[in-house]
């Protein structure tokens, strides 16, 4: 009865909640093409008007990072304190920056 | 003259009702999740419709009516809905054919409706319009889908059209609070709407590779409060608890 | 080396740093998710149908709303919690199978009838009430996309509990009849709901592990203690009275003490042989075959059109 080839493929939903703000990721729904996709989340993730926009893609489209790789990729972030703004020592004085 | 408003306020209210009704039927059965979900807000806009078309009748009739004693205290005969709505769902494919040819039905209607003399069935129309805006492009998607997706679905898809389409022509042949509205102003032509009405329906149909049956068996008289054995049942059952119980809070 | 990634995972996670799809886990750890959350998920999707019951039948019009409204929400929950589930790698087609063929469980609950319209209010009082106290530590579990979904639920959750108290609450202020109704449905559904939490804490085998990884917050007997301790307090509002001669204030506690669970009538209900197990679970499977021939049909176009566009 169940053959996982029928299975309607899977959706990641990116929804913008008000305008400004970025899309962000609120789960996921099978649907069998992209227009579908976009509706039906419409009806699952907005039935409460959290939403102006919708982004789909595909679950399988989605290209990830290995975890493994966490210290590689992000760690030699965490001493680049110069791309923080409150790295800069300024006078209270100056004001609008 | 008053009494044609409350008669086609409550003509729009059954209407919305109905179908709200049959396609709240679906909750938990639907096909899919994601579509048992989509025809549960389907329904819940045409309940609200609803809600609002009686609200309006009630503060019109007076005598202490409430959206609650006109949708539960009315008799089979008093309704006046379309019979397409009251048809029992069938499978999914006659439920989103049904929605299909009504909402498309509504879409004009209620466009219409919005320049409406009448400023509170022109503001229930407009709000009524982006809903039904959406149940168009639904239903439209599903009747091309499964119209021209497999062998079954079209076989499926014929059937229902089958029992469905006799059932059209009443939407477009009125009711004397029908005529009696648009001469007054308030209400919609529909012969006006009619013409749209057949180019959408061609249009999707052309889609969906379905071809329209002819215009044999048609069935009127649910405006005029003549029903099929259908409303009854269903009626039974909605106003079930209101009968019971005359007069309780609940 | 599997031991080393180990420690790490335990240290993570008594760390509260969320576990995510991607990242290493045990296996067990996976299996019992997939489980948990399965069930969780099977519970939402059979739980619409005992209330879904009354959406026709509802009294007025608001109600009926409410209730259509509510019923809904549930299939989006079941929903969400399918998808944090896929996040593990079981498809939702195969969770149905688990479901369908009897292998999965779901929530006991589900089992009994709805027999009158004040059993839609009992089931969001104390039905609703029982799963939020499950649910709302629940969004803290361990499991990333588990605790998003379920920070979801517990949002849209809140109006189901408040909908269902002021059913009953409407009713004990109604005529005779309806008092009558609301204290039948309270007698029905009362030791049901407080079987919900599952076996006693001794006789939990999965306790243990599960609160070890955090995608249990707090015992069976716990939960259980304070939903008994909330409804007792609740129940005064409502002027009814719980079906408990054995309910009573315990000052040396500060907690209420209550009769004894009828434990047989649970593990029945479990093993599936409670009211209405074989009716939840053939409406589910007929809908699912019954919507066989839409679901292939819709990808059959989607494949036509993809094909015609390229």
């Amino acid at each position: 009865m169940t053959d996982k080839q029928h299975e309607w493929p899977l959706w990641e939903i990116f929804i913008r909640s008000r305008q400004g703000l970025d899309h962000k990721h609120v789960g996921s729904l099978h649907a069998v093409d992209a227009a579908m996709a976009i509706e039906n989340a419409r009806d699952v993730y907005t039935r409460r008007m959290e939403g102006v926009s919708i982004w789909v893609v595909e679950s399988k489209n989605i290209h990830a990072s290995n975890p493994d790789d966490a210290a590689e990729l992000y760690d030699p972030a965490n001493d680049k304190a110069y791309r923080h703004p409150t790295f800069y020592n300024l006078p209270d004085e100056l004001k609008h920056m | 003259m008053k009494n044609y408003l409350v008669d086609y306020t409550l003509h729009l209210a059954d209407n919305a009702l109905i179908l709200g009704h049959r396609n709240s039927e679906w909750c938990g059965h639907g096909p899919v999740l994601e579509q048992d979900m989509a025809i549960s807000n389907i329904a819940l806009d045409c309940i609200g419709q609803a809600r609002n078309f009686y609200q309006y009748a009630a503060q019109l009739s007076g005598n202490g009516a409430t959206e609650d004693s006109l949708a539960y205290l009315r008799d089979a005969v008093d309704f006046k809905n379309s019979l397409l709505v009251e048809l029992p769902n069938g499978d999914w494919g006659q439920t989103v054919l049904r929605q299909f040819f009504f909402s498309g039905y509504q879409y004009f209607l209620y466009g219409a409706l919005q320049k409406s003399t009448d400023p509170q069935l022109a503001a229930i129309a407009e709000k009524a319009l982006k809903e039904v805006t959406y149940h168009l492009r639904w239903s439209s998607e599903w009747v091309i889908r499964l119209g021209d997706g497999t062998a079954e679905s079209k076989e499926r898809m014929l059937h229902a059209l089958e029992i469905l389409w006799p059932y059209t022509e009443e939407l477009f042949q009125p009711a004397g609070y029908e005529l009696a509205a648009f001469s007054e102003g308030y209400g919609v032509n529909l012969a006006g709407i009619r013409t749209d009405w057949d180019e959408k329906i061609r249009s999707v149909f052309h889609e969906a590779t379905l071809t329209l049956p002819n215009e044999t068996g048609m069935q009127f008289g649910g405006k005029e409060g003549k029903h099929t054995e259908y409303l009854d049942k269903l009626l039974d059952e909605m106003q079930g608890l209101q009968r019971m119980y005359p007069g309780a809070e609940w | 080396m599997e031991k080393a990634v180990e420690e790490i995972f335990q240290d993570k996670i008594d760390k509260e740093i969320r576990i995510e799809p991607r990242d290493w886990m045990p296996e067990k750890y996976r299996q019992t998710l997939i489980r948990q959350i399965s069930q969780h998920a099977h519970s939402e999707i059979v739980g619409m149908l005992p209330e879904g019951n009354w959406i026709t039948r509802a009294p007025n019009l608001r109600r009926k709303a409410i209730l259509l409204a509510k019923v809904q929400d549930e299939a989006g929950h079941g929903l969400y919690l399918y998808s944090a589930a896929e996040t593990l790698g079981i498809s939702r087609d195969e969770m149905y199978e688990q479901l369908h063929s009897g292998k999965a469980k779901y929530s006991s609950i589900f089992n009994y009838p709805t027999l009158s319209w004040a059993d839609i209010g009992a089931i969001g009082w104390l039905v609703d009430g029982a799963a939020i106290m499950n649910q709302v530590p629940l969004c803290r579990n361990s499991f990333g996309p588990y605790a998003r979904a379920m920070v979801r639920v517990c949002k849209e959750e809140s109006f189901h509990q408040r909908q269902g108290f002021e059913i009953l609450l409407t009713l004990s202020r109604g005529t005779e009849a309806q008092r009558d109704m609301a204290q039948d449905a309270l007698n029905r559904w009362w030791w049901p709901s407080v079987m919900m939490f599952g076996p006693k804490d001794d006789e939990s085998q999965n306790t243990i592990q599960s609160m070890r990884w955090k995608i249990k917050r707090f015992t069976n007997d716990e939960l259980r203690q304070k939903f008994v301790d909330i409804c007792a307090e609740q129940v005064k509002i409502l002027g009814l009275t719980i079906p408990d001669k054995d309910l009573v204030w315990n000052e040396a506690t500060n907690h209420y003490d209550f009769g004894a669970i009828n434990w047989d009538e649970f593990w029945e209900v479990v093993k599936g042989n409670g009211p209405c197990n074989k009716e939840r679970l053939d409406t589910r499977k007929k809908a699912w075959e019954e919507g066989a021939w839409v679901r292939e049909a819709a990808t059959a176009y989607a494949e036509k059109r993809k094909k015609n566009s390229h």
